[in-house]
This record gives structure tokens, C-alpha cells and sequence, in this order.
């Protein structure tokens, strides 16, 4: 695959396909983990990280289990499953090698299994019919695109938090929602980029 | 009747698991672009959950609480399955239009927090008013959402099909929400101020 692919791949990942903002997926830790800029970084990387090793042990097993059996319909099962394993394996192999990250990963880690974003793009990959490396490409991007638009929240909702002209019944996730649609229209200004 | 059984047929609107709970926030917004997609997707969560709080409560002595998430999921991701089955077999028109997030229901967090905070602690029967209550509650929410969404969509107002009106009309309608339970809880005070002064 030529280099122009992987830029399309990656440009279309992180910005045009926005995985919160122009997707609606993984909403829910876009508005409960974006109040500091810390965790939302953290968060950020640890989905990253676990959305590269899902997506890729699920292409596999798709790819080389189910589909020979031709048992494709326990492809959620399976895929949800691989997800919940893989994040209790990067659970106990990060606090074993590495307590300092393990200790700024391990609150989010947990929440993982949970965000849509993760099973999502592994379900994508298998319906965009990517290949291998596709795949990897992709499921970087869409991670890194996340962890964008969860670093521009968390910085924005740090100097919501301190200001005092909301409106009282605006406060907290009302507002982020606004906060939300005005950063996803921005984004939707790249729509009809393309490389 | 009951104060348990009320609690929990009530709960749909009390703690209404989109607007108070704030879970279940993806499928909302990305799906509640019109009342169709929004009511198929909202029914076929409320079947998951009332299925899954079922079968749950059944099993809460049964499975081992170290085990008790994995075997939580792969229990939703059955009933999810059928679902898929089903939508693809009987309604391939819906299928088409909300296949994508059906395989997403797994990961909403509604369903496997009504099984972890309801169904692993209470009997059949509550699980299943909570499972229902639940369940319209995100349905009621969802379509709510879909016909103001497909009402500005059909007056030329295309920004409200995208994801980005789906955001901004989700984030009012929660203040709303706020504001009248603010005026509601308001009003209960001021009624016990004025018992207290008689």
C-alpha cells in the first residue's frame, strides 16, 4: 500500500472521521473523563493502546476462526469478550512491569471495556474489509482522534468550570453538550476534505 | 402498593437513564436523527435490558462476583446477538439504518449498570419492572430527541441531522430537563415551608 493510503487512512481517522464528533462513539467517556487535561490524556493513550491490541487479535480471530467455521454470528460474543480479556491482561501486566504508568492508567483502563469507540472500530475494520496493516493504521488514527478531541474538551471544560456566567441549569453536562456541538461543527468543516 | 415496585416502575423518569444517569449517551446521539431509527433502536435496547435483568436476577446466586462482569456481558452480548438475528431477517430496512450501533448495545452502559446496581441484588420480578421501566425510559428519551431532531431537519434546518446538532439538541433538552426538576423540588419545599407554618 502506497504512502499516500496511509496518509488518507490516518487524515480521515483523527480528523475528517472524528470517532466523537463526527461518529458519536465513545461519548460517554468524552463527557465523564474530560474535566482535566491530566486524565484526558491519560484516558486518551490507554484506549489508544488497548483499541490497536483489540482490533488486531479480532481481525485474527475473525478472519482465521470464525470465518472458516463459518460461525460469524457470535462475532459480538467473541469480540467483546477479547476486549474484557485484553483489558485484564494490560491491567495486571502494566502493574506488574510498570507501577508509574499503571498508576496513571489504571482508573481508566476499567472503563474501557465499556466505550463503544473500542468495539466499534473493530466491528469497522471487519466491515471496511481492511487488511492487517490497514487495520493497525486505523485503529491508531481512531485512537489518536479521541484522544484529540478529548485533550480540546478537557482544556475548554478546565475554564468552564471556573467561570461563573453559566446559566444554573446549564451547569455541568448541559453545557459540555453545547461546548460538544459547537467543536463538532467545527470539525465537520473538514467534511469534504480529502487527499 | 409497594414502595419497592413503585421505586422501580418509576425509575425510568426519576432517573431517567439518558437525561439524569447521562448513560447510554452514544446511541442517543448518533441514532436519534429521526423517530423511526430512534424508536427501533430505543425498543430493541429496552428488549436487551428487560431480557438480560432477567435472566441476571435468575442467575445473581449462581455466578461468582469475581466473575460476575465477564459473565454479565457474554449473558447482554446473547441477547444482543438475537436481536441482530432478528433485525436482519425480519426488518432488513431498519437493519440497514441502525445495524451498525445494534452490536454497540452490548457496550451501553445502561444495560450493564442496571445489571450491576438492580438485577444482581433484587428478585425476578423487580428486575423485570426495573428492565421495563428502564427501557422506556431510554426509548422515551431517545424518541423524544429523534422527533425534535426530524421536526427542525424537515424545516430546511439540515445542521440538525449531523452530529453536531444531535450534541447541541441533546444538551438543551438536558437543561431543560434540569430546570423543571429544579422548579419541581422547588415547589415541594415551599409546600412543606407552608405545613410547617400552620
Amino acid at each position: 500500500m502506497s504512502f499516500v493510503q496511509i496518509i488518507t487512512l490516518v487524515v480521515a481517522g483523527v480528523i475528517t472521521d472524528n470517532v466523537v464528533l463526527s461518529q458519536s462513539l465513545g461519548i460517554c467517556p468524552f463527557l465523564g473523563v474530560s474535566k482535566k487535561t491530566d486524565s484526558a490524556f491519560g484516558m486518551g493513550f490507554a484506549v489508544t493502546l488497548v483499541m490497536l491490541l483489540s482490533s488486531i487479535v479480532c481481525y485474527l480471530l475473525y478472519h482465521y476462526v470464525l470465518e472458516p467455521l463459518s460461525i460469524e454470528y457470535l462475532r459480538t460474543v467473541a469480540f467483546i469478550l477479547i476486549i474484557a480479556v485484553l483489558v485484564q491482561i494490560l491491567d495486571i501486566v502494566l502493574k506488574k512491569i510498570s507501577p508509574a504508568l499503571y498508576g496513571s492508567l489504571g482508573v481508566f483502563l476499567a472503563l474501557i471495556t465499556t466505550n463503544c469507540a473500542v468495539l466499534g472500530t473493530a466491528n469497522l475494520v471487519i466491515d471496511s474489509g481492511y487488511n492487517l496493516i490497514e487495520t493497525m493504521i486505523e485503529a491508531v488514527s481512531v485512537g489518536l482522534g479521541f484522544t484529540l478531541a478529548l485533550l480540546l474538551m478537557s482544556t475548554i471544560r478546565e475554564r468552564i468550570d471556573s467561570s461563573e456566567n453559566v446559566p444554573e441549569s446549564f451547569k455541568g453536562l448541559p453545557i459540555a453538550l453545547i461546548v460538544a456541538a459547537l467543536m463538532a461543527m467545527a470539525f465537520s468543516g473538514f467534511a469534504g476534505f480529502s487527499i | 402498593m409497594d414502595k419497592r415496585i413503585k421505586d422501580a416502575l418509576l425509575g425510568g423518569i426519576i432517573s431517567n437513564p439518558v437525561f439524569v444517569l447521562v448513560l447510554g449517551t452514544c446511541p442517543t446521539i448518533a441514532k436519534s436523527t429521526d423517530v423511526i431509527n430512534a424508536l427501533g433502536l430505543g425498543l430493541a435496547t429496552a428488549f436487551v435490558l428487560i431480557c438480560s435483568n432477567v435472566f441476571i436476577s435468575l442467575l445473581r446466586k449462581v455466578i461468582p462476583s469475581s466473575v460476575r462482569l465477564p459473565a454479565y456481558i457474554v449473558i447482554i452480548a446473547t441477547f444482543v446477538t438475537l436481536v441482530q438475528l432478528f433485525l436482519a431477517r425480519f426488518l432488513p430496512s431498519l437493519d440497514e439504518s441502525i445495524g451498525a450501533f445494534i452490536p454497540l448495545i452490548v457496550v451501553n452502559c445502561i444495560i450493564l449498570g442496571r445489571a450491576e446496581a438492580f438485577a444482581s441484588k433484587n428478585s425476578v420480578g423487580l428486575s423485570f419492572l426495573d428492565g421495563v421501566s428502564m427501557g422506556l425510559g431510554f426509548t422515551l428519551a431517545i424518541v423524544l430527541l429523534g422527533a425534535i431532531r426530524q421536526g427542525l431537519t424537515a424545516l430546511g434546518l439540515a445542521y440538525f441531522a449531523s452530529s453536531a446538532g444531535g450534541f447541541l439538541v441533546f444538551g438543551l433538552v438536558m437543561a431543560a430537563f434540569n430546570k423543571v426538576i429544579s422548579v419541581i423540588k422547588d415547589v415541594k419545599f415551599e409546600k412543606t415551608l407552608l405545613k410547617e407554618g400552620d
